[in-house]
């Protein structure tokens, strides 16, 4: 079947599907709608359609990224606009069913938004929300629109549009319109996409490779993982693009193990594109063929770096190995191989189709089109988010993501992962481009963003980092493998309370050398954690090591619980949840803890009931309490 | 038993044969199946994937997927990504730890739970996350970790 026909028939039943006459009834279930009770949504919604005898279509759809939101499910009356509902429970889809499928009420209480030019009396727009206005979507443009298990979904919404068109032009001139598009390397490195296809097409070795790299291994990251399990497609298009472009049949992505769903999705897309002839030999009846292996990474963090990576396909220890030669050279078995990020493989078939210039308006001068971010942590809409590169940080953290919930003073916003840093509020207005951020202190990454407030230990997360890629390290830099240890146990001491002044200058010093003596990105970046946090939150640091105080209250050695004895009732409650038996107290006696035996859970400042408000947690304070639980009154004065 | 095991490997391995480049699958598959790496099954995907046990053993034990020892009826995983750590999970591990009278990493003398640190998975707006079996568990509090497991128990 000819590509003209394979589209039309698509458009067709894309069509038949929503003009059925029957209510559409689109679940949100990527991972994170699972993990909110998005199957027992479904399953709720089932069982109502059946017993009600309704006649309905389900489609399953990927992530639209308000994850905050999910359990999301929008429903679509015939004739109506589709309308989409949040935080549903099985209790109230049932209802939603019987409302507005059976007596027509949309219940515009519980709806988030319209799609389309249609409106309902009281519903706002869709796409009106704080979250999405600002948002352009390229990479994400179908998660959350379509079947992401259906092939037929993703060509009626202009999937396959773009190899097509490629495979009609020149391979030169599919990678002049990557050029022309400014496309950067989406995994945070930034390098020109259209470079690594054009000197691994220039290069005279064979076979040659385009790997897509899925191995999202940045904690506090999920881009790749909602546009995989949401449009799995988009990818396979983007690598076949790729590989028309560099001249290669052979295409490997990279999936991390942790992500079952998005391998699961990606195993049935290429089943799917291979069946219509759109992956394998002879695609769409020409001479190029293409093919695309799905390995799966088994739990390494360094597996992110390109040799690693690659070392890795080929089923040795993933460790990374001196540069030059890049991988364009010399990548998977020593031959020619373009790595690219999944992102930037989404991002291709909308710019051959759309043409470069279309993806270049969008952006800055140096950074163009969109990035995707994960925004999480202290943030009032935490979610998935595309926004035009130069966006400024304060608008992505107050206008999208909602600000601080509980109206919070912002402390700190972190991206780029463990090789980024923590950047402080003077630089809210930096632009989002790779350039800006990475001269503020930080680095763009692939678009892990973690906001900090108040509550937050920037002492902590510097250990937390730190740690992370202690236990991350390959081992095969010395600087790297010893000092991350060495830095790691500097900062324990400091969450101690057994730092001392000079620690904070050792921790550069250490930091300057691991940077400068490591080979690959996690050894060279992996103290910027620290350097960033040292440069914009010095007094917290010095707080820890000179007061031995926590003003954050995290590091448990710097901090106290406390019952104050003038507000304390006597119930009982606090002293029954001590799960290790460090509170004394009896029915209408001020309850004591044991400092000594008080392992700084919080669970009784989390029980004590909010009327009584008495248990505080403080640092480098002393609370006068009486020594044995004495009756309530006594001890007010 | 053991010779039970090594024809089961070898039913699973069959698809396996060829060059060093089968040999993470070959592992994720024995994992797969039999919860762990048992011992017999490392000189078996080491022919398969025709290198030596030095290879098969460096290669699994560089990678965090990868156990040595069989795993409890139920696996917890507690997510210790940035996004978690930020909303408390220190704090769940302590718990759980509690709870459980085991150390993250063991299993406990009934085989019935195994406890397991991850970092992300990629779920970071339901921070804190625990994971048990395949079952995600989002917004974990102190006082939650103790009802999760009640329904496993």
């Amino acid at each position: 079947m000819d590509f003209v026909t394979l589209r039309n028939k698509a458009i067709e039943e894309w069509q038949a599907l929503w003009g059925s006459g029957k209510p559409l009834i689109l679940v949100g279930l990527a991972t994170c709608g699972m993990a909110a009770g998005a199957n027992a949504v479904l399953k709720a919604i089932e069982g109502e359609l059946a017993r009600r005898n309704i006649q309905a279509n389900i489609i399953p759809v990927g992530c639209i990224g308000l994850c905050y939101l999910e359990p999301i499910v929008d429903i679509v009356k015939p004739g109506r606009p589709r309308i989409s509902y949040s935080q549903v429970t099985p209790e109230k889809a049932i209802k939603l069913i019987e409302d507005y499928l059976v007596n027509d009420n949309p219940r515009p209480d519980l709806a988030l938004g319209t799609f389309g030019e249609d409106r309902f009396a009281n519903i706002p727009k869709f796409f009106e929300h704080p979250m999405l206005k600002p948002q352009v979507r390229i990479a994400t443009r179908n998660c959350g629109h379509i079947n992401p298990e259906d092939i037929n979904h993703y060509i009626a919404k202009d999937g396959y549009s773009g190899l097509h068109r490629a495979l009609a032009m020149p391979p030169e001139d599919v990678i002049k319109e990557v050029e022309k598009s400014g496309l950067r390397g989406r995994g945070g490195a930034g390098f020109p996409t259209w470079r690594k296809w054009d000197e691994a097409r220039r290069s005279k070795a064979m076979p040659k490779f385009v790997v897509c790299n899925a191995d999202e291994g940045d904690p506090g990251a999920f881009m790749d993982r909602s546009v995989l399990e949401g449009d799995p497609h988009s990818v396979l298009e983007g690598m076949s693009i790729a590989g028309y472009a560099v001249g290669t049949p052979n295409g490997y992505i990279y999936v991390r193990a942790e992500y079952p769903l998005a391998v699961k999705r990606l195993q049935i897309a290429v089943d799917q594109a291979k069946k219509l002839r759109l992956l394998g030999d002879n695609v769409l009846g020409t001479e190029f063929g293409f093919n695309v292996n799905i390995m799966q990474g088994a739990g390494a963090f360094v597996c992110g770096e390109g040799s690693a990576l690659m070392y890795s396909i080929e089923g040795k220890r993933g460790m990374p190995r001196v540069r030059p030669p890049r991988s364009v050279a010399s990548g998977l078995w020593g031959l020619p191989t373009s790595l690219n990020n999944v992102e930037t493989f989404a991002n291709v078939p909308p710019i051959v189709t759309n043409g470069g210039d279309w993806y270049a308006a969008y952006g800055t001068e140096t950074s163009k089109g969109t990035k995707t971010f994960a925004l999480t942590g202290k943030i009032g809409r935490p979610g998935l988010i595309e926004v035009p590169m130069g966006i400024s940080l304060r608008q992505i953290i107050y206008e999208i993501g909602g600000g601080i919930p509980k109206d919070k003073p912002f402390k700190a916003i972190q991206t780029g992962g463990p090789s980024g840093g923590c950047l402080p509020y003077s630089l809210l207005d930096t632009p989002v481009d790779f350039e800006t951020l990475t001269k503020a202190g930080s680095i763009m990454g692939s678009g892990g963003m973690v906001v900090m407030d108040e509550d937050t230990c920037m002492v902590d997360v510097a250990q937390y980092f730190i740690a992370f890629c202690r236990d991350e390290s390959c081992g095969k830099c010395v600087p790297c493998r010893e000092g991350l240890p060495l830095m790691s146990e500097i900062l324990e001491r400091i969450t101690r309370g057994d730092g001392k002044a000079e620690d904070i200058q050792q921790l550069r010093d250490m930091g300057e050398t691991i940077k400068s003596g490591s080979l690959c990105g996690l050894g060279t970046s992996a103290p910027n954690p620290v350097l960033s946090s040292v440069q914009y939150f010095r007094p917290e640091w010095e707080a820890h090591v000179i007061e031995k105080k926590c003003p954050a209250l995290v590091c448990k050695a710097l901090i106290n619980f406390y019952i104050l004895p003038d507000k304390c009732a006597g119930c009982g409650i606090c002293l029954r949840a001590c799960p290790v038996e460090a509170i004394s107290g009896g029915k209408r006696l001020i309850h004591v803890i044991d400092q000594e035996k008080c392992i700084k859970c919080a669970t009784c400042l989390e029980k004590c009931p909010e009327r009584f408000s008495a248990v505080v947690k403080v640092t480098g304070e002393h609370i006068t309490v009486p020594k044995e639980p004495v009756p309530v009154g006594t001890e007010a004065k | 038993m053991a010779t039970d095991l090594i024809e089961q490997m070898r039913g699973i391995l069959a698809p396996f044969q060829g060059r060093q480049v089968v040999l993470i699958p070959a592992l994720q598959a024995v994992q797969e199946k039999f919860g762990y790496l048992p011992e017999v099954a490392m000189e078996e995907i080491g022919r398969v994937a025709g290198v030596s046990q030095n290879v098969v053993y460096g290669v699994a034990s560089f990678y965090s997927q990868f156990r040595f020892t069989k795993p409890g009826e139920h696996m917890i995983k507690i997510c210790l990504g940035t996004a978690c750590h930020v909303q408390g999970a220190a704090s769940l591990v302590e718990s759980l730890e509690r709870e459980l009278h085991i150390e993250t990493g063991k299993t406990t003398p009934d085989g019935k739970f195994s406890l397991e640190e991850v970092r992300c998975f990629g779920s970071c707006a339901l921070a804190p996350v625990i994971v048990v079996d395949s079952q995600v568990y989002g917004n974990v509090t102190t006082t939650k970790t103790k009802e999760i497991l009640d329904e496993f128990h």
